[in-house]
């Protein structure tokens, strides 16, 4: 097997993959964070000063989600057809959430009428915060594993089974984790009465987060014990969720001196840091088949060829720093308080 | 119903309505980079005032474009998780290719050319607008490429037997640039050039006749009248090359076309007709031995019939596939035929007077739209009952784990959502081009000092 700084290709493409869905939470969870508390703040001026705050980003916030779905496919075939075929239904209404929160951002500001506007920001709210969670609970069933037959298809696979208890906690905690991204990422854009506003909000998402992070690690423990074996195993690697305990507490701290854009970077780096925890505990399981572990999808039996992971490989090479100065760029143009101007949503 | 046939309703009802907005986000980009180009050039303000309300179109058709491209990704997962797991190191490249070099570029640079107007110097905005543009272009290539690579396998290995098949790519160029690759690019791309071309000029024609914003006007639809012309003539010709490339690569698929059924009759070439699948017959209006000439440059030459090939490896909708590829080629001639009188009239300085002429042109904005709908059809169910040509049935294709019903529930969503967002796109759209250029009290608040270097290093 090919490999390149001593780790195998279906282990780099392991990291790609998580590094971009990092990248993909902490750039659209600020903007589905924000979406989702959009019916929180209240007037006219106001929503459409919050909704322009992620108004010039979120289309390519958006591109990460695109990126690491076009990854998975390409990058683990089989772990992407048995996720997204089982999942039928959880994956359609994301796909429904998606475009009507798309349309919404799209249509709310073109028209005067009270109700167009109340009724595009309910669908805007309730569609980022329908994403946000949904994207947890597909996590959440990722960590827990499904039935899967010899060929790696789910057996019977049905919606209530998606519903269960631990991953509608990890749904609820992402959706929590992002809306006080999105509460921090607001600060930074407004001023004067919506941000004190904001900064109630904040101290309210805050608490929510850490609250329900507390619950679904309690949760975890009890429950899903064989998400922690990995760190039983190896005592060394207790630094990390130590790391990531900090790293989250101290988010509450710079929020209270008012560093919000520090904060920002912390709460940015909880989810890299809980994805990492993630990705340790899984490698190199990608989904785990509770009913035979030989018949778990692994990165190396749902990998796609050598030759075609190497390629990927390189297109990543040549794309992400590509991507990167993009990113850069439009939030260089777009940095500082939201000023409403006759372009503006 | 069973899986498989609501699994294809489902799929060809979403990337056909997706297939409404991109051809036009790189059609209406391309105007757009004309015009703001020329802005540039000229300092001529009529063409900032242009291109500042094309952008507002633009931005419209731009956002439905992506939340329904995403159906897709989606949708290969889904739907077709055996499909998936078959070409995921060939399709799955192709599909983090664009996310990663095109679909990033046109989505980020997109926050400029939408709202960056007072935040950059002209120049920039413009090098925004040329990077959306190219954005969406790449996009196509890749896009196209996956699709041509189920139309004309090339660059892989078969790996593994029944249901543990999968293709293995042995050459990325290879696969890139497999038979039908490019001269299917150049064909969407131009398709897609036409459909911007002719809202440009459908709008401004519309603004004409109502005797509003005419100067503006009189500029727009001689822009789009050159780009029409010169683009529907050069798709007279790429359309041409595909066909002969499918003549090579997918003979069957040819013989659908013109549902020429037996290889020892005249290969005819029909300009319309009707194909009796029950007897075998077409009827209608035909070149006789137009299809040999065109394919092989002699009337007598021997194109092979449906009976060339096992009754199980050639389309069952031959009729369908025969009429939408006419009606496509049709509609490309009346678009030739359209673009070559509105030039003529314009050259001899009468064209603003054929009232009749200019209403034509408001309604004739549908025809590209429906040509490449048409033209998609004709070039994915003819391919069937493949879903990769020779290779994968689209029978084998599908999710084993995913019911009927739940395909019927989520063809009733999309029904239901796609019905509700076409009704909003046609009403905005209608009233952004009611309310129509803001061509008074333009203020400039653009940052006209400040270059790219000082964006840089400020």
């Amino acid at each position: 097997m090919e490999t390149f700084l001593g780790l195998d290709y279906p282990t780099l493409w392991f990291l790609v993959v998580g590094a971009l869905f990092s990248g993909y939470g902490i750039l659209d969870g600020f903007d589905l964070g924000a979406g989702a508390m959009h019916l929180f703040i209240k007037g006219d001026q106001n929503r459409r000063i919050a909704l322009n705050a992620v108004g010039p980003v979120w289309d390519g916030n958006e591109v990460w989600l695109v990126i690491g779905g076009g990854t998975l496919f390409a990058g683990f075939p089989v772990f992407y057809a048995t996720l997204f075929s089982a999942m039928y239904i959880p994956f359609m209404l994301f796909i429904m959430f998606i475009i009507l929160r798309a349309i919404s951002i799209e249509f709310r500001s073109k028209e005067e009428m009270k109700w167009w506007r109340t009724m595009w920001d309910v669908s805007y709210s309730i569609s980022s915060g329908m994403i946000a969670f949904l994207l947890g609970v597909v996590l959440g069933n990722v960590l827990k594993g499904f039935p899967l037959d010899s060929n790696y298809e789910a057996i019977e696979p049905n919606l209530l089974m998606f519903l269960n208890p631990f991953s509608i906690l990890v749904g609820l905690t992402s959706l929590a984790l992002m809306m006080m991204h999105g509460a921090i990422y607001l600060t930074l854009k407004t001023e004067g009465k919506l941000f004190d506003k904001v900064v109630k909000m904040l101290e309210k998402c805050m608490i929510g987060f850490i609250i329900m992070f507390g619950i679904l690690s309690v949760f975890t423990l009890i429950f899903q014990p064989h998400l922690a074996e990995r760190f039983k195993d190896h005592p060394t690697l207790f630094f990390l969720p130590l790391i990531a305990i900090l790293g989250i507490a101290n988010i509450p701290r710079l929020a209270r001196k008012q560093k919000y854009m520090q904060a920002f970077v912390f709460s940015s780096l909880t989810f890299s840091l809980l994805l990492i925890l993630v990705a340790v505990q899984l490698y190199p399981n990608l989904l785990i088949a509770p009913n035979d572990p030989n018949n778990s999808i692994t990165i190396y039996n749902a990998a796609a060829s050598q030759k075609g992971l190497g390629l990927m490989l390189t297109i990543a090479a040549i794309g992400t720093p590509l991507v990167l100065a993009y990113t850069f760029i439009v939030y260089r143009v777009f940095w500082g308080k939201v000023k409403l101007d006759e372009h503006s949503y | 119903m069973d899986v498989e046939i609501l699994s294809r309703i489902q799929f060809a009802f979403t990337v056909s309505f997706h297939y409404i907005y991109p051809p036009l986000s790189i059609g209406i980009g391309l105007m757009l980079v004309i015009s703001e180009g020329l802005f540039l050039k000229t300092k001529d303000q009529r063409y900032e005032v242009l291109t500042r309300f094309w952008v507002k179109i633009f931005a419209l058709t731009f956002g439905i474009g992506v939340a329904t491209g995403i159906v897709m990704e989606f949708e290969f997962g889904t739907n077709w998780a055996t499909y998936s797991r078959y070409v995921g190191d060939i399709f799955g490249s192709a599909l983090a290719a664009e996310g990663i070099f095109a679909f990033a570029l046109e989505s980020s640079f997109l926050g400029i050319l939408l709202f960056g107007w007072n935040k950059v110097s002209p120049k920039v905005h413009f090098m925004s607008t040329v990077g959306v543009f190219f954005g969406s272009m790449f996009s196509a290539i890749w896009i196209v490429v996956a699709n041509s690579w189920q139309q004309t396998p090339a660059g892989y290995k078969i790996v593994g037997e029944g249901m543990e098949a999968r293709a293995e790519i042995t050459d990325f160029w290879e696969m890139v640039f497999n038979p039908s690759s490019v001269e299917r690019i150049l064909h969407v791309w131009v398709g897609a050039f036409l459909a911007g071309a002719f809202l440009f000029i459908s709008v401004h024609a519309y603004y004409l006749v109502r005797d509003r914003h005419q100067d503006i006007s009189k500029l727009g639809i001689k822009l789009g009248l050159i780009a029409a012309t010169v683009f529907s003539f050069v798709q007279l010709f790429l359309g041409h090359m595909s066909a002969d490339g499918v003549a090579v690569n997918q003979p069957a698929k040819l013989a659908a076309f013109e549902g020429h059924y037996y290889t020892d009759h005249s290969a005819d070439l029909y300009l319309f007709g009707w194909v009796d699948q029950e007897s075998k017959e077409v009827y209608g209006v035909k070149v006789p031995g137009g299809l040999a000439f065109l394919t092989q440059f002699d009337f007598d030459g021997k194109v092979d019939g449906l009976d060339a090939f096992p009754e199980d490896e050639i389309p069952t909708q031959i009729n369908a596939v025969f009429q939408f590829y006419h009606l496509m080629v049709g509609i490309g001639m009346m678009l030739i035929g359209l673009s070559v009188l509105g030039t003529f009239y314009w050259i001899r300085g009468k064209l603003f007077e054929q009232k009749w002429l200019l209403w034509v042109f408001v309604f004739a904005v549908i025809l590209p739209q429906l040509a490449n709908q048409f033209g998609w059809f004709a070039a994915e169910m003819g391919r069937q009952p493949w879903v990769v040509y020779g290779l994968l049935r689209t029978s084998d294709a599908l999710s084993k784990a995913v019911q009927a019903d739940q395909v019927l529930f989520s063809l009733i969503m999309f029904t239901f959502v796609y019905t509700l967002l076409f009704i909003l796109f046609i009403y905005l759209l209608n009233k952004k081009i009611k309310h129509g250029p803001s061509d008074t009290h333009l203020i400039d608040h653009r940052p006209h000092q400040q270059g790219i270097n000082d964006f840089f290093s400020e």
